[in-house]
């Protein structure tokens, strides 16, 4: 393996991209297609990136069928005399440069072909041009040969032959891998059907590149075409896709888990097929193949091994059919029957795959990637991540679609036809009795009988268990009651400022070692509430069979609803005893007495007793339990046994045999059954938790019995599982279990190798000594040797509240004390004690960056050189906090007191109101220089957008990562509503992902779009920090973000689920030493400036941060507190008593804070950075900016836990050539001046002027994207909000427009295209109007085709838009005020929404409405299944009586059929009378009550009057 | 926490005490037990904070006053139990800082009102009274009984001293399971809880005793009559226990005035000489015995504005004095927090305590006069004191490196015939500490060290006022506490006590 410096390691990189396939329907050949594929690849170029050095891209490929007339030709000129067709196989493969090492692997193949009894043929070298590729691809391009390989005589047919070929790829690169790496030797692909062009190019230079691709000789019926975007840019070759199989646009987010169980199951392998050739094929995933490689790995092995493409791709990404009311049941019982073999891989995903002769393209549950065809007249299709790739006459298109959550899309050349996914599943799930087996195999956990009673609790032996458990009283009032009596998690505010597990002085739970990841620009998270008909919590247990045979026993198993078990469902499970299904206990224990190594010892032996009861009793269901634990013994961490047995089993090939339960005192909240299951378990009983809260519950603490306040902290605990899981876009248990979707932080490499295998773990830490003094401590709690008298309490944790004998927090009463009058004083003396009490962490291990010291590597300079507070000072900003989440008062005096110094205070979410846009007359400016986009896009209009410095599109939050929020009703007081253009009273929603950001790709098209509504602004990305943030922020820079922001974890908010708060992501010391490193090392970092913050306190803090890498600053927390903030930790309940963070009129009066204070604050801040920069000799901020080498660990660091830490990869500096940079000293190049709207610009300057109407007409192409924003910014700047009088620029267009068409588009300007748009058409529509109708001549009919692709309307607040035909995913999402008809759209329509009107004319997908909590949608229901395909929780269904809304609908259809000339629209007017009864009206039920109230009130008033 | 607007819902209802003038007649408690109702509302505002400063027990500002309780009270915890109407368990949590909150409850000047957030822009809430109701009811309903340990060490503890900080540091050893012995000069167990502060301040025979009662039937053993030093040399006790804890206050008063003229005159005496002679009289024969200073018709003047000035003029007042003068040299406090003395620190402002209130009643002014410093005190002739001259001082002219000099011609005299000394204490008494040869700070207290508590001579250890200087009961607890933790830890070498 390659060597890494510092934090970064090939793992973390993510990619994502565009994807083509062309095929011609009869299996007909023709050079045709590949010049096809390659105008598609390049048309799809802009969703590859390139990386430091512009002619390198990331990679793009073709593959297609093997053309032997060209190879017949070729390998002739080379005497290579090839047999007939499909008696070869032709092998592509990157080769090392080295002549030495080329020979060696030559040989390697060679020997293995005909070891495997094959004939080898000969060599033939690929021609290609270097001339045109990049520097980066040229200094790391292969040698690049093909080899040919004759059937040898054993072999029977084509198949058996496509198998053998695989067989010899995977020995050779078993033989090759011991020696070499990927890097050096790669097969492409060794195939009789499909051969593979690829490297790391840009799409535009594939063709130059291999000469070969332009012989006209090279034909083929299909070609899967593929532009990828990588997040690092260390050029590597065989990244490019296609795959042996397939291209793949997302990610698999599950990957971690997959590889695992895969690992576990090859000693299980078993095939007729393949003999004994199936022992050959080990590893079936190489170690550090990427989730795209090892998809295709696994894709081919079950092709290989006798499923169908289709069937294979229905078993690895399975629709969502848990909750699937309407699915056929042979379908369902399908995928339960193969649920029981694999789990999904998950994640969004549009994978096209090949086997030569059909292609089968399959899109994730979700639906979360775009896939558009094309059918024309001459049975020519193409397919590809946007519409409008290639330029097709109109008159022959036939048919126009998209691809569907979920659903398979098989272009099958044998057949010569389009397969109906509904037709191919049907096929599939009808060749086998599924139905049958599962009915007469599988048992529902129910049914089985109960054993034993649980053992009873008194008082006396509760508090004992929760003392040697841990527990605290915090716990059970903060985490458990609210558990037991809601039935949900537990929300809190503020932010962290506890020390990590590592670092405290209290005995910690392992599973406080452990931080959740969770997705990120790279993948979308999920809202697991409102799209919860795509989640699962529903598993199984029990073994499972060899995974490529079908048998009925395959699927005997137990079937369980959900992960947390009851103490009855458990002793069910205890009492399994069948021949096949057999449960077994194991004790988690160690005894007390045992002496030094206790732990270790009681792992290893649990491990060995484990695989002992599976091969020598058959055991199936492996119970581990610490029900035993008492004043002798003391129990094994629940997640160190688990995650132990796990791995040891994986390791020993027992793994698939048993299932594995936990039964255990420990977990109590969400992150604990979390761990629990993704190391490994099954299911979990966390019987002391039960019994708290029962007998909390019997004392009457709480307002239900105990049985209810069981169920319902396992509701809540189940609800917070699938709330983890979805922060990583998981929709499912069965993919999450085993998945390991975490980092830990502070554990010994040693012990995460053994007991953890393959977590994250960058700065080493305890050890299992350090773990079992922890528990021994934990246990003498519970039985001390010299017991008090009186009767014991719980320790009071202080963990969530500060407490004197509780855990240490940076915010501590001393700390904000000195703060407070520090600041308010204007008093650098009493600030010094401040950072005194902070810094100084000598017996209070708070942070990272508190194990550290500056070390001098250079003289110091006099103070008076180096560079002024003044301008340091405008490095500072305030982070984002809401108007809405705090009060205006607080809100507005950090803008007023950042503007006077030049720094920048943040908007937040919530949008601004337009009135502090101006400076007051005063002087002074409430102006938030940077406006935050986040992913409910409050406020979010082109207005906003142009009066702003910077803007800061928020990826994650630090309390929250991955998550969104929910503003509730009460808190929505009218001038909220305003700025966030909603209804008072009604709640609203941010939802977990960006809509328009499910990939980087995306991420870079929202950047595009951001500096088009505003050229003039900087656009920042915020992320927060976790383990590979810095591959992430390279792909940031190559999407042409301004500044990245990489905030720590440990942020406050208003609101937070507690869980989040203390578990999610790491501190940001971590992820910008990475992201610094990274951005070096790819040469990216002088485009752009790194910003950090997260709980950022004093200049040293900033002079860490500084020397981490970071130029910019940010802080939150301590401003707040300087404005009058002392930890209430209230903000969710809307009752800070300093009226801080509140909305209520009476507690804001109570705001103390000056904008004085908070300028004494960062002019502090500046000095003492300054002094740190004297001392350390740097005159600039710049200077200063990475130089990691003037930090050193301190030396004397004796905290028993904290000293095995190892910062080495933290601090590395890493060695670059000289001119890279280290800061920002270079401007992106946005490519503004080429976009279509700077002519737009120029053509209507007069009417941008003067207000004059202007008409102006163009063509163009799915490469122009974003148009309308940039005029619109114009019209803003100018006109303000309003901006100009309707139809005033009327813009009309020909063509497939690129993504974001419309954009932010300003009111006065009309876009009319003749043609068709890609996704987010009409994002954040300001008041504009946008009409989108075919060409005239077309020969299908409008309505059913696809006009638009998903996430139209995204966060629109105003403006109308017309769609004659169907549109995507997701239509209207967000939207607060636009005007929108349509006439069919796909799942999720109207999601979000918070105002405005939608008329459907046509079908709609599922989950229609879900989370809309104002304005109209009117549906036509001619099929009358509406209601079933509604989500109902928020909204009405009611018939469309009213007269006015009936005169509104006809005014918009009208209006439709006007701009669109829709004819179904007309049909629609033509029968009105009738058709009107068939249009339902959708009413989200809070909006239907502030608007009762409204016109109740308007009544009263009128009465009085 | 109970009730999350109860801050808002609720303002702050200060306690009922006896009506002023009704109270003077006697010597009993002039705080009456708060109403269910209005505790619990009151327990409602307390706002359960993140950070709850009142919890807090350190010193922020530059004066000597303590932010939060020094015990580090669990008064959020608390509070929302007693919201909820769960008395006992209430009872627990205070207990298990604080062992005697009964005392607490009714003495302490109450820190941790003072760093209230909720006093930030409104009134406190009523810690105290909450404190107090908690622990009375707790007797009242039987819940607080000896606790007994199950097994004893065979560890012997003396401990030298039955104030707060003895008695304190007696509960947790002995509930740790050493036996332990307490020695008392005085007559009666307490130190400066009996003798010291008045009864109606803090009742003796009952509240005081009942505590004591259970203390001895937990094993503790009291031995009152016996001075260490005199009776027993201390050193003897080095040999007849394992550890010996010295916690014999700080006795030794400070006396500003003794180089002024007349200093020595009959009538002049010193605060605790009155007080104590006062309560055991009223102990021992409900002041028939006649054995006290009396106050009675006599011009009374306190020389010093603090807590025991305070109770000296409650008491002169409960005697019948003719008038009541209190005398400090500080200026008056403001009425509002000045900008240096910002929330949470203590709060250095007016206020007007039982004493003065009672004097007001009486005789329509608050007694108190600020920037006043005694210059001589004047002879009848017989050797009696009958007036005393004083001169105002201005603060805002010091004088060589005092912070005020005294204003010419503002001299004036005040008849008197009883001068009450209450300028505050300086430090132990020598005797146990040399016979222990223990060494002492630059303060003159006993040196010991804040972690450990542990003196120069091994297995001496010292708490309470003898080793941190004159301070509040509450402070005297803590010590008591922390210390018993640090024997328990020398003794077994290891600890669970908190």
């Amino acid at each position: 393996m390659r060597k890494f410096q510092g934090l970064y390691h090939p793992s973390y990189d993510h990619d994502a991209c565009g994807v083509g396939v062309l095929a011609n329907l009869n299996g007909y050949k023709s050079h045709d297609i590949i010049r096809n594929a390659i105008q598609v690849l390049e048309n799809l170029g802009h969703r590859g990136a390139c990386g430091c050095d512009p002619a390198t891209g990331d990679g793009a490929g073709l593959m297609f069928q093997i053309p032997h007339a060209f190879f017949r030709k070729e390998c002739q000129l080379i005497n290579i005399s090839l047999p007939e067709v499909e008696e070869y196989g032709i092998g592509m493969v990157f080769l090392p440069r080295d002549s030495k090492n080329r020979v060696w692997c030559e040989q390697k193949v060679e020997q293995t072909v005909l070891a495997e009894s094959q004939v080898f043929m000969g060599w033939r070298d690929v021609p290609t041009d270097a001339n045109q590729i990049g520097e980066l691809a040229k200094r790391t391009s292969p040698f690049i040969r093909q080899f040919f390989v004759k059937r040898g005589k054993n072999i029977e047919n084509r198949e058996q032959f496509e198998r053998k070929l695989y067989v010899i790829r995977k020995v050779i690169e078993s033989a090759i891998y011991q020696e070499l790496s990927g890097d050096d030797f790669y097969i492409v692909s060794l195939s009789s059907k499909t051969i593979i062009y690829k490297g790391l190019l840009r799409a535009d230079q594939l063709g130059s590149f291999y000469d070969d691709l332009n012989d006209e000789m090279i034909v083929t019926a299909l070609a899967l075409v593929h532009s990828r975007y990588s997040t690092n840019t260390l050029g590597s070759w065989q990244l490019a896709h296609p795959y042996r199989m397939l291209c793949h646009n997302g990610e698999i987010n599950t990957i971690r888990g997959n590889k695992n169980w895969m690992h576990s199951r090859e000693c299980s392998l078993s095939s007729a097929l393949f003999g004994d050739d199936i022992t050959k094929l080990s590893p079936i995933i190489h170690e550090g193949a990427s989730d795209s490689a090892g998809f295709d790995s696994v894709l081919e092995l079950l092709v290989s091994a006798g499923r169908s493409l289709p069937h294979a791709l229905m078993m690895m990404i399975p629709e969502a059919w848990e909750n699937c009311e309407v699915m056929p049941d042979n379908k369902k019982a399908f995928y339960e029957y193969q649920s029981c073999l694999l789990e999904p891989w998950d994640g969004p995903a549009l994978i096209a795959a090949c086997d030569g002769n059909r292609i089968c393209t399959t899109l994730d549950r979700n639906g979360l990637r775009p896939f558009r065809y094309v059918v024309t007249n001459d049975d020519f299709v193409v397919g590809a991540s946007e519409a409008g790739v290639l330029d097709i006459d109109p008159e022959k298109i036939i048919d126009r679609g998209r691809l569907e959550p979920g659903r398979l899309f098989l272009v099958d050349t044998e057949r010569g036809c389009l397969v109906a996914d509904e037709k191919i599943k049907y096929e599939i799930s009808s060749s086998k009795p599924y139905r049958k087996w599962v009915s007469n195999n599988m048992i529902n956990l129910e049914d089985l009988p109960i054993s034993s009673a649980t053992p009873g609790y008194d008082k006396k032996l509760l508090r004992e268990h929760q003392q040697a458990f841990g527990y605290t009283n915090e716990e059970l009032e903060i985490l458990l009651s609210p558990m037991a009596t809601e039935g949900d998690e537990p929300i809190g505010s503020m932010g962290n400022d506890t020390p990590l597990a590592v670092l405290s002085n209290k005995p910690q739970l392992l599973f406080h070692y452990f931080k959740q990841l969770f997705a990120q620009v790279t993948n979308p998270p999920l809202d697991a509430i409102r799209e919860k008909l795509v989640t699962s919590l529903a598993s199984s247990i029990g073994p499972r069979n060899d995974l490529l045979t079908e048998t009925p026993e395959h699927c005997r198993q137990v079937r369980i609803s959900r992960p947390v078990l009851t103490n009855t469902e458990l002793s069910q499970i205890q009492s399994l005893n069948y021949d096949d299904l057999k449960s077994k206990t194991l004790p988690m224990l160690f005894r007390k007495t045992s002496l030094s190594d206790a732990l270790e010892v009681a792992v290893n032996e649990l491990c060995i007793k484990a695989s002992r009861s599976i091969r020598e009793e058959g055991v199936t269901v492996l119970i581990l339990s610490d029900r035993g634990m008492d004043r002798d013994w003391i129990q094994i961490p629940s997640l160190l046994a688990t995650s132990a047995v796990h791995h040891h089993l994986i390791r020993e090939g027992l793994r698939d045999q048993a299932s594995i339960v936990v039964e255990t005192g420990e977990p109590r909240e969400v992150m604990h059954c979390c761990l629990l299951i993704g190391y490994g378990a099954t299911a979990l009983n966390p019987y002391l938790a039960l019994e708290t809260v029962r007998s909390i519950a019997s004392d009457g603490l709480i307002d239900c019995d105990g049985t209810i306040a069981q169920e319902n902290l396992i509701k809540a605990l189940c609800k917070g599982i699938l709330k983890t899981m979805s922060k990583m876009g998981i929709s499912t248990i069965r993919s999450y279990h085993g998945a390991q979707i975490f980092e830990a932080l502070g554990i010994q490499q040693k012990v995460i190798e053994k007991y953890f295998t393959w977590t994250n773990s960058r700065i080493e830490g305890i050890g299992l000594q350090e773990i079992e003094i922890e528990y021994r401590k934990h246990h003498s709690q519970g039985y001390p040797d010299r017991p008090l008298p009186h009767s014991p309490l719980l320790e009071d944790g202080g963990y969530y509240k500060w407490r004197a004998d509780g855990e240490y927090h940076q915010f501590n009463p001393q700390s904000v004390a000195l703060l407070q009058n520090s600041t308010r004083l204007g008093d650098y003396q009493i600030f010094r004690q401040f950072t005194d009490s902070i810094d100084s962490q000598s017996q209070h291990l708070g942070t990272l960056r508190g194990l550290f010291q500056f070390k001098k590597v250079q003289h110091s300079v006099p103070i008076e050189e180096v560079e002024p507070v003044q301008e340091i000072v405008k490095r500072f900003s305030t982070g984002a906090m809401s108007f809405g989440s705090i009060s205006k008062e607080a809100h507005e005096t950090l803008a007023i007191a950042m503007n006077r110094i030049g720094g920048r205070s943040n908007s937040g979410e919530g949008g601004e109101d337009q009135e502090r846009f101006d400076p007051d007359s005063n002087g002074d400016w409430r102006n938030s220089n940077i406006k935050q986009v986040a992913s409910g896009r409050f406020g979010v209009t082109s207005h906003y957008l142009v009066n702003a410095t910077d803007l800061q599109i928020k990826m994650a939050q630090g309390a929250k990562p991955g998550e969104g929020g929910q503003l509730p009703g009460h808190k929505v007081l009218e001038d909220i509503a305003r700025v966030r253009n909603s209804t008072p009273g009604v709640g609203l929603i941010s939802p977990p992902p960006h809509h328009d950001i499910y990939s980087i790709e995306d991420l870079a098209q929202l950047i595009q779009d951001l500096k088009n509504a505003n050229d003039k602004a900087r656009i920042h990305v915020k992320l927060v920090s976790e383990v590979g943030v810095g591959t992430v922020a390279a792909g940031v820079a190559k999407g042409k973000a301004d500044v990245v922001l990489i905030s720590g974890y440990d942020g406050g908010t208003g609101a937070s689920p507690e869980s989040s708060m203390k578990h999610t992501g790491v501190p940001w010391e971590l992820g910008l030493a990475e992201t610094q490193q990274i951005l070096v090392q790819n040469n990216l970092r002088g485009r752009i400036v790194v910003q950090a913050d997260g709980q950022m306190k004093t200049g040293r803090d900033v002079a860490m941060a500084c020397l981490l890498g970071a130029e910019e600053f940010g802080f939150a927390t301590a401003p707040l507190v300087v404005t009058g903030c002392i930890m209430l930790r209230k903000c969710h309940l809307n009752t800070c008593s300093v009226g801080v963070a509140t909305q209520d009129e009476k507690l804001r009066k109570n705001f103390s804070g000056k904008p004085e204070a908070v300028i004494n604050f960062m002019m502090f801040i500046a000095q003492q950075l300054r002094e740190h920069m004297a001392m350390l000799g740097f005159r600039t901020v710049d200077e200063m900016v990475g130089r990691s080498d003037c930090i050193e660990p301190k030396l004397a660091i004796n905290h028993w836990k904290a000293k095995g830490l190892d910062f080495a990869k933290m601090l590395t500096t890493i060695r670059v050539p000289e001119h890279f940079a280290r800061y920002c000293c270079e401007v992106q190049d946005h490519q503004l001046e080429v976009k279509l709207d700077r002519r737009l610009i120029k053509d209507s300057k007069e009417s941008i002027e003067k207000g004059s109407p202007v008409q102006l007409n163009y063509s163009i192409q799915n490469t122009d994207r974003t148009i309308g924003a940039m005029l619109s910014a114009e019209v803003s700047r100018k006109y303000g909000e309003r901006g100009l009088p309707k139809n005033t620029i009327q813009v009309k267009l020909k063509g497939a427009a690129g993504q974001s068409f419309g954009a932010f588009l300003a009111g006065g300007i009309s876009l009319s295209l003749e043609g068709e748009t890609n996704d987010y058409t009409g994002k954040g529509l300001s008041g504009g109007i946008i009409s989108v109708f075919p060409p005239f001549k077309v020969n299908f009919t409008a309505a059913d085709n696809v006009i638009t692709g998903n996430v139209a309307l995204y966060g629109a607040t105003r403006g109308q838009a017309f769609f004659c035909g169907r549109a995507g995913e997701r239509f209207g999402v967000r939207n607060s005020g636009a005007e929108a008809i349509v006439e069919g759209v796909g799942d999720h329509g109207c999601e979000y929404m918070t105002g405005g009107r939608v008329v459907v004319l046509g079908s709609v997908g599922r989950n229609f409405a879900a989370g809309m909590s104002g304005g109209i949608a009117y549906v036509l229901d001619e099929g009358g299944v509406f209601s079933t395909l509604c989500n109902r929780e928020s909204v009405d269904l009611e018939p469309l009586v009213n007269p006015e809304d009936l005169s509104e609908l006809l005014r918009l259809i009208e209006t439709h059929v006007h701009y669109t000339g829709s004819v179904r629209g007309k049909e629609i007017l033509g029968s009105w009378s009738e058709t009107r009864t068939k249009f339902v009206k959708v009413m989200p039920v809070d909006y239907k009550k502030v608007l009762l109230s409204k016109i109740l009130e308007r009544g009263t008033k009128v009465e009085t009057n | 926490m109970g009730k999350v607007t109860g801050f808002l819902d609720f303002d702050r209802v200060e306690l009922e005490s006896r009506e002023v003038l009704d109270r003077l007649d006697d010597w009993n408690e002039i705080g009456t037990p708060g109403e269910v109702k209005t505790l619990q509302e009151q327990a409602a505002r307390c706002m359960d904070c993140g950070i709850p400063f009142c919890h807090t027990g350190i010193n922020m500002g530059k004066g000597p006053g303590v932010s939060g309780c020094p015990l580090n009270n669990m008064i959020p915890d608390w509070n929302d139990l007693i919201y909820q109407n769960r008395w006992q368990e209430a009872l627990q949590q205070l207990h298990k800082t604080n062992n005697f909150p009964e005392f607490t409850g009714r003495v302490c000047p109450a820190p941790c009102e003072g760093s209230c957030v909720l006093g930030i822009n409104s009134k406190p809430v009523t810690i105290k009274s909450i404190e107090c109701e908690i622990v009375d009811r707790g007797f009242e309903e039987g819940w607080i009984n000896p606790e007994i340990p199950d097994k004893r060490t065979g560890k012997k503890v003396a401990i030298i001293g039955s104030g707060p900080a003895g008695l304190a540091c007696a509960a947790q050893l002995n509930r740790a399971g050493h036996t332990v012995k307490v020695f008392e000069r005085a007559d009666r167990i307490g130190g400066l809880l009996v003798y010291g502060i008045p009864n109606m301040k803090l009742d003796k025979k009952k509240i005081l005793q009942r505590r004591l009662d259970q203390m001895t039937a937990e094993g503790i053993i009291f031995e009152t009559g016996v001075e260490i030093g005199k009776d027993i040399p201390a050193a003897n006790l080095l040999n007849l226990f394992d550890a010996v804890v010295v916690c014999i206050g700080a006795t030794k008063p400070n006396n500003f005035l003794q180089n002024i003229p007349g200093h020595d005159l009959n009538g002049i005496h010193f605060a605790m000489e009155f007080l104590t002679g006062n309560t055991k009289s009223f102990l021992d024969s409900e002041h028939t015995d006649n054995n006290y200073i009396s106050a009675r018709d006599r011009h009374t003047i306190v020389l010093g504005g603090g807590d025991t000035g305070t109770d000296c003029v409650g008491t002169a007042l409960r005697h019948g004095c003719k008038s009541i003068h209190q005398f400090d040299v500080i200026p008056k406090p403001p009425l509002e927090r000045l900008q240096d003395n910002p929330w949470p620190q203590w709060p250095a402002v007016y206020k007007l305590d039982y004493g003065q209130k009672e004097a007001k009643a009486v005789f329509g002014a608050d007694p108190r006069r600020y920037k006043t410093s005694t210059v001589e005190f004047l002879n009848d002739s017989f050797g009696n004191i009958k007036a005393i001259r004083t001169i105002d001082l201005d603060w805002a002219a010091p004088d060589k490196g005092v912070p005020f000099s005294p204003i010419k011609g503002s001299e004036q005299e005040w008849p008197a015939d009883l001068v009450l000394l209450a300028m505050g204490f300086t430090g132990p008494e020598e005797t146990v500490l040399e016979q222990l040869k223990l060494e002492r700070d630059p303060k003159t207290n006993i040196k010991a060290k804040d972690s450990t508590y542990s003196t120069n001579v091994k297995g001496v250890f010292a708490a309470g006022d003898a080793r941190r200087g004159q301070s509040l009961v509450v402070w005297a607890i803590q010590e008591g506490r922390s210390a018993a933790r640090e024997v328990d830890r020398y003794l077994m070498g290891n600890t669970n006590l908190p």
